[in-house]
């Protein structure tokens, strides 16, 4: 009966930054989200040694040929074999959300620290984010790529922005608990500086929440490049990556749907497995969150 | 996108009076001084929205007028851009002119087209708000009940699909959950038809024809979301007195889930529904280019190929507007829905 609900258990205070983490508690789903991922980060590093034909090299005498033993699953307008293509898109997708991830929390963690520390810095940051986080961020992303040019950089940089403000958001309220504590007034009663309250006491505390932050960053990212190819506003159409076969494929569609559906199921399971090992990461971690089933 | 829920709204978490009864009667004249700050506090948000928009522009690397007029401009063309933009100007002169025209309704004008932004804005605007309210209706006619089951059989195989179910909405992108859903119910089952927009005033019939795919397409992360959402606040307020107390006097079990416990549920599952209009913005863009729909999304689409960017410009300051204007609806609507709380 619903009436058996349990009761939150108060957290035990937990001194260290990253519990040990216990393989037996992981769920069966997170331990086949860690394989497929870790298939999808091979597949990416090894690519040219996996990918049976080049994937930009164009050959109109098999265009649009079904799935056979030459080419595994087909091959795509001009030629192109799709398994190859899509076993290369996976270079741009990881690249594109590992990269967002880092400069987002390289740039977000010091900002979120100065907020939650400064009142005034915090009163001028806080209203900055807010206002970033009122622009939808795939328009925001689109605006940033339809000025500055189709690459790579562009797009990371436009995926990135909108991602800082959550992270400065997040920095900042652990900040702002962690700054009442009594070992941060000791540290600034014996006089250390500081840079190094900061750093040794008050980051220490925001690694656990920016680790899991950091893996749903790296999926919406993802996400959001394959979105902006999709468009036509990602990476230059001449680098295979899983948005931009999606967006050659449209046309294409209703001949052969297998050029959308590949590439959208790669990346599917793909989103699919970083945000099941957030949220696993997010209930070791933090296991207040885990009867709540997630606010991410 | 998976999203990221916040209760950001800086509103006080509200107390339980042990009863958990609505009292409407009560209004306090505070509430005013809450209205007007809430009011207010969207302003500095929409400033720094128009401050970034225009600084986007400007600090781009390279001429902005090169930029918006792209590689085959001639040097009259680019001429006409610098006097558009009033280039020449310093640049907080060019800032205040610029905000003093968008003050006045002027967006600027499209560099494809040449109407104005606002014109354009307009035309588009029917498909993709009958779509928008749509979708919004799918979503909390099946989100909602979806999150209450899912708590009241708290670890039961129901509980199970639905949060699976909300994984799996936050992980596919919008494009192929569309796709898929075009070729079953289009291509291989012909319910309806594959592409296309009819206008609501053709009948509610046509339009719901044309208009179901894409709305159940966008409200896949919504459902995702809220159906979360729900959960875990029905799952805070089962645990509270007033719910024993109700079950306790013998109410039946529909009555406690949705008259007591859905009701105290409410401000979380709203706020929600706020932040995650961000979210269907977004979709749109995706579904209405997969769905061939005149909307604002395919104006946007279309803005980037001709990389018209007066009109992207026009587009996001509309659209943050929108949602800044959303948020602040729901954040009024707080002292309604639930009137304990005090301000």
């Amino acid at each position: 009966m619903a009436t058996s609900v349990e009761r939150r258990v108060e957290p035990v205070i937990r001194r260290r930054i990253l519990p040990v983490v216990e393989v037996r508690g992981l769920g069966f789903a997170s331990i086949l989200a860690g394989i497929c991922l870790l298939v999808i980060v091979l597949t990416g590093i090894f690519a040219p040694l996996i990918a049976p034909y080049d994937p930009i090299q164009m050959n109109p005498a098999v265009r649009l040929k079904p799935a056979s033993d030459t080419f595994l699953l087909g091959t795509d307008a001009y030629g192109r074999d799709l398994f190859s293509r899509i076993v290369y898109g996976a270079r741009i997708s990881l690249t594109v959300g590992i990269g967002a991830a880092i400069i987002s929390v390289a740039i977000g963690l010091p900002l979120g620290l100065l907020a939650g520390f400064f009142r005034i810095l915090d009163a001028i940051l806080m209203r900055i984010m807010d206002g970033l986080m009122a622009i939808p961020s795939i328009l925001l992303a689109i605006a940033v790529v339809s000025l500055a040019g189709a690459g790579l950089w562009t797009v990371l940089v436009a995926i990135t922005i909108p991602e800082i403000p959550r992270v400065v958001r997040l920095v900042r309220s652990v900040v702002l608990t962690a700054r009442e504590e009594p070992y941060v007034e000791a540290a600034i009663a014996v006089g250390s500086s500081l840079p190094k309250i900061m750093w040794r006491h008050l980051m220490p505390n925001t690694l656990a929440p920016l680790i899991v932050q950091a893996t749903y960053i790296c999926a919406s990212a993802i996400l959001i490049e394959a979105i902006l190819s999709f468009l036509g506003a990602g990476i230059g159409t001449e680098t295979p990556s899983w948005g931009n076969i999606m967006s050659e494929g449209r046309v294409y569609f209703q001949l052969k749907p297998s050029l959308i559906f590949w590439p959208g199921l790669v990346l599917s399971i793909c989103i699919l497995s970083i945000n099941l090992l957030g949220d696993a990461a997010r209930d070791l971690l933090d296991p207040r969150l885990k009867q709540r089933g997630g606010l991410k | 996108m998976p999203p990221r829920i916040r209760y950001s709204t800086g509103l006080p978490v509200p107390t339980t009076d042990g009863i958990g009864h609505s009292n409407f009667e009560k209004q306090e004249p505070a509430m005013f001084g809450y209205f007007l700050r809430r009011v207010l506090a969207a302003v500095p948000v929409m400033a720094v929205v128009a401050l970034f928009v225009f600084l986007l522009l400007r600090l781009t690397p390279g001429d902005p007028a090169a930029i918006i007029a792209g590689d085959m401009a001639t040097p009259q063309q680019l001429e006409k851009i610098r006097t558009a933009l009033g280039l020449h100007e310093p640049i907080h002169i060019q800032f205040l002119t610029w905000v003093q025209r968008l003050m006045n309704g002027d967006f600027g004008v499209s560099l494809l087209s040449n109407k104005p932004v606002t014109t354009l804005i307009a035309q588009r605007l029917e498909p993709t708000i009958s779509l928008a309210i749509l979708t919004i209706i799918l979503t909390i006619l099946i989100s909602v009940p979806m999150g209450v089951l899912a708590a009241w059989r708290h670890g039961s195989w129901i509980d199970n699909i639905v949060m699976s179910a909300s994984v799996l909405g936050f992980s596919i992108p919008v494009f192929v959950t569309g796709y898929i859903l075009i070729q079953i119910f289009a291509l291989n089952l012909g319910f309806v038809p594959v592409q296309g927009f009819t206008s609501i005033s053709k009948g509610i019939g046509p339009f719901l024809e044309r208009a179901i795919l894409p709305a159940l397409t966008l409200s896949s992360i919504y459902i995702a979301l809220i159906a979360r959402m729900t959960r875990a606040a029905m799952l805070d307020v089962l645990g509270e007195d007033y719910v024993r107390t109700a079950r306790a006097k013998g109410l039946d079990e529909k009555a406690v889930l949705f008259r007591h416990a859905l009701r105290n549920a409410a401000v979380p599952i709203l706020t929600v529904i706020g932040t995650g209009f961000a979210l269907m913005i977004s979709g749109v863009v995706v579904t209405e280019s997969v769905f061939n729909i005149p909307g604002l999304g395919r104006l946007t689409v279309d803005a980037i190929l001709a990389r018209d960017y007066p009109v992207i410009q026009g587009l996001i300051l509309f659209t943050s507007g929108i949602y800044v204007l959303i948020n602040l609806l729901i954040d009024l609507s707080y002292a309604f829905l639930d009137p304990r709380i005090r301000y």
